[in-house]
């Protein structure tokens, strides 16, 4: 899917947050929830969204959002290479559980994205 | 059933630029040692912010404006959500509803390309296969991650595989004109992927699904896996099935497409502005002054050329090519001119393009010379050419005799034995004398 | 006890080499070992002998040192990167992370020679209010074992509570500064947003997270942010507004004024004891002859569910890096109520949901934005509770989302439009236990809470009491 994609249509602000949300969401996340936990989050997750919707009442139509607070605009670095932040290969590896050759060695991956 | 192809292309540019798109590192990371040139940013590391390349945002406009595109008053940059080894931050730093350029098209010799958006994001680190102690692994290099990375999205108005090369060829070129990526297919610093769909013809809407193809590194393996496609959706189409929506990938040894990954687990990317790097906005005057950095481009020099220099389209073509080979042309020309009797651009296109001189090493002014040296006429006196012609007619009677029949063409065969024997000499003075002695 | 002494007077003996440093510094090193044992303050307390060392460094270097922190020990939430030193958010996933690379606000204290003696305890990547979601073990209150040093902050300010340091760095994104300083009887400011940079401190949530000092006094926190506020280029959202002499602003005189006083934060949510007491600071404040005012904020209850959508939805993300490939464990160690946070936050940004959550909390963010800048515009400071409840008992908070997010009532509001806000001290219950108030003020005018703050605690003297520990 690339950003040219039209949106979704937007779902209305739901305050039922059911099981396979939580699996769902948890596979975005990429967090490892057993049944258990996937049953508990269910609840918990249901709970604060629940709590969040409140803010639904409130109008907002003529108000546009704000992500920052700054007011900053057009924050640059020049084109020029810094070494002074720059790691050897040794310390690109220091935290690294595995590593092999100078490469950083995950399970193999399928060769796709 | 006659089907029309829908295609759309995503390229994706790596920017020259000598620093990474939000770190100092460096942007040139072929054929470097794995994991050499990282930072705390590009490596993701706990507590790294980023902060904007100015030169990769200028020269993305600077695309966009050759492009014809739209340049964003207000842009900002957008976090894409998704989990894959060869992205440190579990996110990319890309751009989503505020691209830096919006419209413009690529006109092709089969129709106008419209292009959708021109955006700005961060290229991922680098996975190769490997067996390690028996397991198989796979291994990761940074030193790609965070390098500048223009994407161009096209609407789906390509309908053959032919202007989808002749749309990337001229891509290729304009990008390259501008300066601000090799576009090295080989080197993956340009990469190709085709949306490519089929529909009845005579059919306006879009069809309900498309196939996106990965992996493909150069223009020719564009136009084959588009052309695989095209014949596989059109057996499935004739079945009564419809096409899969999925990613594909170019498997060169098979010279066909392979299915990677099916789009029913849509990604859902969790696209939200970027909080660590403030909004853009760009007044028309830094506009017009990264614009006034555009240098001619291809189509309009091509026609210059055609127009200025009497060119057909051919030779115009061949030798706005490239900037510096266009370039070397008109100085060529200026040197050329310098002659008593100069030579025309027209000889000395033919010359530059049949000679093939390493531009980067013969001057144009030499390559002038040479075509000089190659062209200078002998003075010749009269005596010395009746010298060389009566031999020629007395051991030729039969040709003289058909000229004087009237078969006047047989003179440029007594001319070329003429001329064996003075290659230098002035075609001109040659062709009297022999007239003069054909006819005395 | 030297810990006790403010800072000029730290810095004035050391210049005079009436202490050096190497005493001051081991003094805290002693009580430490005599008493965090049972404080838990500490993840990773800095090699004694190191610090020793850097302390007979700069002693022998006075002359190069002029800063007043230089020689002085302090201490970093672990939240913060050190060159060098174990940097772990008090999440097991980074368990053994030695930073690469150290804060632009940790570089900022080395360059002047102060002393870094510990990495201290907090809410494992900053959620909570507690220091209980920990896996280092909960922070104990030092005025009260049972109860909860306030999070997520609670080790820094439980250090400075029991004069393991002179000060500490805190990160704030809806309260973990200023909640642990209320509940540890300590004073502390919440910066602007931008105002320090943030460069080099694990992101919570980044359009929310500021990077302050912790102290004793207004007066400390004051010679603290002088030295580590400014333009960074490596943090984009810094500002480049030049820094104004903070220690300079703390005498300003505050007669004339305006503070105002929002009867919303005044209701029933609010422990009675905390309320009595700030009623009484209010009538200290017009006493010094500033003008204190009712006014209404009713956007108030708004505060918590936009801080939980959008803190949640940035931490996310910002949690995204941690896949244990470059460093670190696995995913499968975020405790539980990291889980939630980033379960809550995915959802919320994920397709079809974005618009109903996010993008209408950045809605609702520009509406708090409005009010405040109105009434920031006719008032100096507004003057507001910290923590609606005292101290929790261990427990009360954890297992009850509701009840955790309701303890960041009045402090998250105040990130979420990216004001300042210092922190103080402002009386004891009949049991002993602190409480806090916070003076708020408008972008970048620090200088004025610090005059506000310091003519009150030149009047009151609850800044200067100190628990007392028992050795474990």
């Amino acid at each position: 899917m690339n950003a040219s994609q039209p949106n979704p249509q937007p779902k209305d602000a739901k305050t039922v947050v059911t099981r396979a949300d939580i699996d769902h969401i948890a596979t975005l996340a990429n967090l490892p929830i057993s049944d258990g936990q996937s049953e508990e989050l269910t609840k918990q997750v249901g709970g604060t969204v629940a709590y969040v919707s409140q803010l639904q009442s409130l109008p907002t139509d003529d108000v546009t959002e704000t992500s920052q607070v700054t007011g900053l605009e057009n924050v640059f670095r020049e084109d020029e290479i810094d070494t002074s932040r720059m790691f050897t290969q040794e310390e690109a590896l220091a935290n690294a559980k595995n590593t092999y050759n100078g490469f950083f060695v995950v399970g193999r991956v399928l060769e796709e994205k | 059933m006659k089907y029309e192809p829908v295609i759309g292309l995503e390229i994706h540019v790596e920017l020259k630029t000598k620093s990474g798109m939000f770190c100092g590192c460096p942007a040139d990371h072929f054929a470097k040692k794995p994991n050499t040139g990282t930072c705390p940013v590009c490596l993701g590391l706990p507590g790294a912010l980023p902060t904007p390349n100015k030169k990769a945002v200028e020269w993305t406009i600077m695309l966009g404006l050759a492009l014809g595109s739209e340049i964003a008053e207000v842009s900002k940059f957008d976090r894409k959500h998704y989990f894959y080894p060869d992205l440190p931050k579990g996110y990319q730093i890309s751009q989503y509803d505020q691209p830096l350029c919006r419209g413009g098209k690529i006109s092709t010799s089969f129709g106008d390309v419209r292009i959708h958006r021109v955006h700005l994001e961060e290229d991922t680190g680098k996975l190769q296969h490997a067996v390690v102690d028996g397991k198989k692994v796979t291994l990761v290099d940074f030193n790609r991650s965070g390098v500048p990375l223009v994407e161009i999205v096209t609407e789906a108005d390509i309908h053959s595989s032919e202007q989808a090369k002749e749309f990337l060829k001229k891509l290729h070129q304009i990008v390259r004109y501008l300066g601000i990526s090799d576009a090295d297919m080989e080197k993956g610093s340009m990469r190709l992927e085709p949306n490519i769909s089929i529909r009845k013809v005579g059919e306006t809407g879009m069809p309900p699904y498309k196939v996106e193809v990965k992996n493909i590194n150069s223009f020719r393996f564009a136009a084959a896996a588009i052309e695989y496609e095209l014949k596989r959706h059109e057996a499935l189409l004739n079945e009564g099935k419809i096409p899969v929506q999925e990613t594909r990938g170019w498997d060169e040894a098979k010279n066909g497409t392979v299915s990677q990954r099916s789009k029913e687990e849509a990604a859902d990317y969790r696209y939200f502005p970027e909080p660590d790097i403030p909004p853009m906005r760009f007044t028309k005057d830094v506009i017009a002054s990264i614009g006034s950095n555009i240098p001619e481009l291809p189509d309009v020099k091509k026609t210059r050329f055609m127009s200025a220099y009497a060119l057909n389209d051919a030779v115009a073509s061949q030798l706005t090519d490239t900037r510096a080979l266009a370039d070397y042309f008109e100085e060529a020309v200026k040197a050329a001119s310098v002659f008593e009797k100069p030579y025309s651009p027209k000889e000395v296109a033919n010359w530059l393009i049949n000679k093939k001189p390493d531009i980067e090493k013969v001057l144009p002014a030499q390559l002038i010379e040479e075509l000089h040296e190659a062209k200078k006429v002998v003075a010749v006196s009269a005596d010395e050419l009746n010298a060389i012609i009566t031999p020629v007619l007395s051991s030729n009677e039969k040709a003289v005799a058909d000229y004087k029949a009237g078969k006047q063409q047989v003179i440029m065969f007594l001319m070329g034995l003429v001329r064996k024997q003075l290659p230098k000499a002035d075609t001109k003075i040659i062709l009297e004398a022999l007239k003069g002695a054909l006819e005395s | 006890m030297l810990a006790d002494l403010p800072i000029s007077v730290l810095a004035q003996k050391l210049k005079r080499s009436e202490i050096t440093s190497e005493q001051l510094v081991a003094e805290c090193y002693d009580r430490i070992e005599a008493y965090d044992g049972t404080i838990n303050s500490f993840i990773t307390v800095v090699d004694r002998k190191k610090a020793i060392e850097r302390a007979k460094f700069i002693d022998a270097h006075r002359e190069t040192f002029p800063s007043p922190l230089a020689g002085i020990p302090y201490v970093m939430k672990d939240a913060y990167l050190t060159k060098g030193v174990r940097t772990t958010a008090a999440s097991k996933i980074l368990d053994a992370f030695i930073a690469p690379y150290s804060s632009t606000v940790h570089q900022k204290l080395e360059n002047v020679g102060a002393i870094l003696i510990g990495k201290m305890n907090m809410d494992a990547w900053g959620h909570g209010a507690s220091t209980e979601n920990t896996d280092y073990g909960v922070t104990k209150n030092p005025w009260g074992s049972d109860r909860s040093a306030g999070g997520s902050g609670g080790g820094p300010a439980a250090a400075i509570a029991s004069r393991f340091c002179v000060f500490g760095i805190g990160e704030d994104t809806g309260g973990s500064i200023r909640n642990p300083a209320a509940w540890n009887n300590i004073t502390a400011m919440k910066v602007t947003y931008g105002r320090v940079s943030r460069y080099g401190a694990i992101a919570y949530a980044s359009s929310l997270d500021t990077m302050g000092p912790t102290a004793k006094t207004a007066e400390d926190c004051a010679f603290v942010l002088e030295a580590i506020a400014g333009y960074d280029a490596y943090d984009a959202t810094s500002s480049q507004k030049p820094v104004p002499s903070y220690t300079k602003a703390l005498d300003k005189s505050i007669k004339g004024k305006k503070i105002a006083f929002p009867t919303e934060f005044y209701g029933d949510a609010l422990d009675p004891n905390i309320k009595e007491a700030i009623l009484v600071a209010r009538d200290i404040f017009v006493k010094e002859g500033a003008e204190v005012t009712d006014v209404s904020l009713p956007l108030l209850e708004y505060g918590v569910p936009v801080y939980y959508i959008l803190a949640p939805s940035e931490t996310s993300s910002n949690l995204g890096r941690y896949d244990g490939v470059r460093y670190g464990n696995g995913r499968d160690l975020f405790t539980k109520e990291n889980m939630r946070r980033i379960m809550t936050g995915t959802y919320a940004l994920s397709s079809g949901y974005y618009d109903a959550y996010y993008k209408k909390a950045q809605k609702v963010r520009s509406l708090f934005i409005k009010e405040y800048e109105k009434l920031l515009s006719e008032y100096d400071a507004i003057l507001s509770p910290v923590t609606p409840i005292m101290p929790s008992k261990f427990g009360e908070l954890l297992d009850d989302p509701i009840k955790n997010m309701m303890a960041d009532l009045y402090t998250v509001i105040v990130n979420i439009v990216g004001l300042p806000s210092l922190a103080i001290p402002c009386g004891f219950t009949k049991d002993n236990l602190p409480m806090g108030m916070q003076l708020v003020g408008a972008m970048f005018d620090e200088s004025t809470l610090f005059a506000l703050g310091n003519a009150y605690q030149k009047v009151t003297d609850w800044h200067t009491r100190s628990p007392n520990l028992v050795n474990s």
